[in-house]
């Protein structure tokens, strides 16, 4: 089995760190009795909780999966030494990654890890490699192409998975339009009803998790309408895929006479929805008001910021502030924290652009106490301080932009950086 | 297809009349000076850029991240001002690489900008976030606008 060194295993961990492999086929390096950089950021958690900086320097580390053995697998937006994929693994037990390894030589967003095969994604494409009763990923240059063709137009094209417990994987394709006007993000040009794009985007396919070169299909769509999903996850106590959709942008400069600066940062909400098969999130014609709980007729469809519509489209689950940018979705389902963060939604914000001239938001990770798919309460902070100070969270100069989360074995969460590549792992011993 | 004589004919004048405009509009000295002095074309451009520039390329000019390219010290915006005037008319569809990174938002036409305020808001940008560049006046844009008709 090949895997790769991380040229830049030295910068990542220090300058103490010791190379010590020669084997024929394995030139994974090793990096034991290093130091960590000191970290640059102080992330806060609530009292109880714990962070460390797992690894560092990764790049553009977009969504992660964690194994039964605790390998952390991250997949990247830009390949890091040729590589789009990297193991993060900890072989003294500190729980800081002292084996760094690189494979998959395409860029992507999307990994998960179920019923012993690792899944990960490219913006057009879906992979398999199956994990060896070794806990080693088999042929890392050879995975399996299981899903191909999948349009990816410069807006919205990350594809991010999750898988049920029946075989079936599903995609998001999001839709190469903020709300599908004949001219995308131009003012004055119409909406065009029907949408051209539903076809092939704005919407999560569904594909099976075994079947190799799958495409595009009528019956391969599970649910349309929905403009941008980048984080789902599959909730094992209902049964039911949950996604949060990234809401339209531009409400004021596209329609300055109907909704002021202020109106434009906070609409429309960042939803929470589940799926069922022909589910539909109404995108483009509608968006969801959260601040009148109400769904609205899109301005470029006739609407005036209170004509309600979308009797057809479901409601969603819970509406999060505006524009924050919900990139990953996790149910916890371990025991290690408290028992009220059991079956509940972690929400990662990888923090606003749209909320401006107003001050940005986000950056950080977020709780939904749930329990049966149902929210049993408000939103609140979970991890914070990711952006370095509010400063840069008002500005959006944010050091680090959280945008995936895993669970791991032991019940602890991970979390990554697109911005710097930093895997954080969040524990709880409630001291 | 066999062309009507009388329609070659007036097609002929035509294109006289457009390679004599066009000579013309090349001798003629065009300003580049903007509209009250430079400060009052950038605070005119400042207005502007709030109201058409500012949610994409946000209030630093930093642009945002993968998405929106940033304004400061790129070769576009400090560079050639007929390429600048045309990408604001034209807007752009297809993604752009500053600095090793990759922004892939579209950006929208500006058609409905007048002269003025196209030259204004690039005096702006070409004077704002640490930038330092002559700037684009009035005349300037409408010669761009009237080629790329």
């Amino acid at each position: 089995m090949r895997f790769y060194s991380l040229k830049a295993a030295s910068a990542v961990f220090g300058l103490f760190a010791v190379a010590s492999c020669a084997q024929a086929g394995d030139t994974t390096q090793h990096a034991q009795g290093q130091q960590l950089p000191a970290e640059d950021v102080q992330i806060t958690v609530p009292a109880g909780f714990h962070t460390l900086v797992v690894a560092e320097g990764l790049g553009e580390a977009r969504h992660l999966a964690v194994n039964s053995n605790g390998d952390i697998y991250v997949k990247l937006a830009r390949l890091k030494d040729g590589k789009g994929i990297y193991r993060l693994r900890d072989t003294n037990g500190d729980g800081k990654a002292d084996q760094i390894t690189g494979f998959g030589n395409y860029t992507g967003t999307g990994i998960a890890i179920k019923g012993g095969y690792l899944y990960a994604s490219s913006d057009e494409e879906v992979f398999r490699y199956p994990i060896g009763s070794n806990q080693e990923v088999q042929n890392p240059d050879k995975p399996e192409r299981i899903v191909t063709g999948l349009l990816a137009r410069h807006e919205h094209e990350s594809k991010s998975i999750a898988l049920d417990n029946d075989g079936n994987i599903y995609v998001n394709i999001g839709a190469y339009s903020n709300a599908c006007q004949l001219e995308d993000r131009t003012k004055g040009s119409p909406g065009q009803r029907p949408c051209p794009i539903l076809d092939s985007a704005g919407g999560i396919w569904q594909f099976r998790a075994d079947q190799l070169n799958q495409t595009y299909g009528d019956d391969r769509r599970y649910a349309t309408g929905l403009r941008n999903v980048v984080g789902l996850d599959w909730n094992t106590q209902t049964n039911t895929l949950f996604v949060m959709m990234h809401g339209r942008d531009q409400l004021h400069d596209l329609f300055p006479d109907m909704y002021d600066t202020k109106q434009s940062a906070e609409l429309p909400a960042e939803c929470l929805y589940e799926l069922h098969k022909g589910s539909n999130g109404g995108w483009p014609y509608i968006y969801y008001d959260g601040l009148q709980h109400r769904k609205i007729l899109a301005p470029e469809f006739g609407g005036d910021g209170k004509k309600t519509a979308g009797e057809d489209a479901m409601d969603p689950v819970y509406a999060f502030p505006g524009h924050i940018a919900p990139n990953a979705l996790l149910f916890y389902t371990g025991s290690q924290f408290p028992e009220r963060y059991r079956h509940g939604a972690f929400v990662v914000f990888h923090g606003s652009w749209n909320r401006a001239p107003e001050p940005q938001k986000g950056f950080l990770v977020a709780f939904l106490p749930m329990n049966n798919g149902k929210p049993t309460g408000e939103w609140e902070v979970f991890a914070d301080g990711f952006a370095g100070g509010p400063d840069q969270v008002a500005s959006g100069r944010a050091k680090h932009r959280p945008c995936g989360i895993a669970q791991g074995p032991d019940g602890s969460v991970y979390v990554s950086d697109d911005s710097k590549g930093t895997i954080w792992k969040i524990s709880y011993s409630g001291k | 297809m066999k062309m009507i004589p009388r329609f070659r004919t007036a097609l002929r004048v035509v294109s006289w009349l457009a390679t004599a405009c066009l000579l013309l509009s090349l001798r003629l000295p065009v300003s580049h000076l903007p509209q009250g002095g430079v400060q009052a074309s950038v605070l005119r451009g400042k207005k502007v850029y709030g109201d058409q520039c500012l949610s994409c390329h946000q209030v630093d000019g930093g642009g945002v991240q993968g998405m929106n390219p940033p304004l400061i010290k790129t070769k576009w915006v400090l560079g050639d001002k007929p390429t600048l005037i045309r990408l604001v008319l034209n807007g752009m569809t297809t993604a752009v690489e500053i600095n090793g990174d990759s922004y892939h938002n579209v950006m929208a036409p500006h058609k409905d900008l007048t002269d003025l305020q196209i030259a204004d808001v690039l005096t702006y940008i070409r004077n704002s976030f640490g930038n330092k560049a002559k700037s684009v006046s009035q005349q300037e844009v409408k010669l761009i606008r009237a080629q790329t008709k």
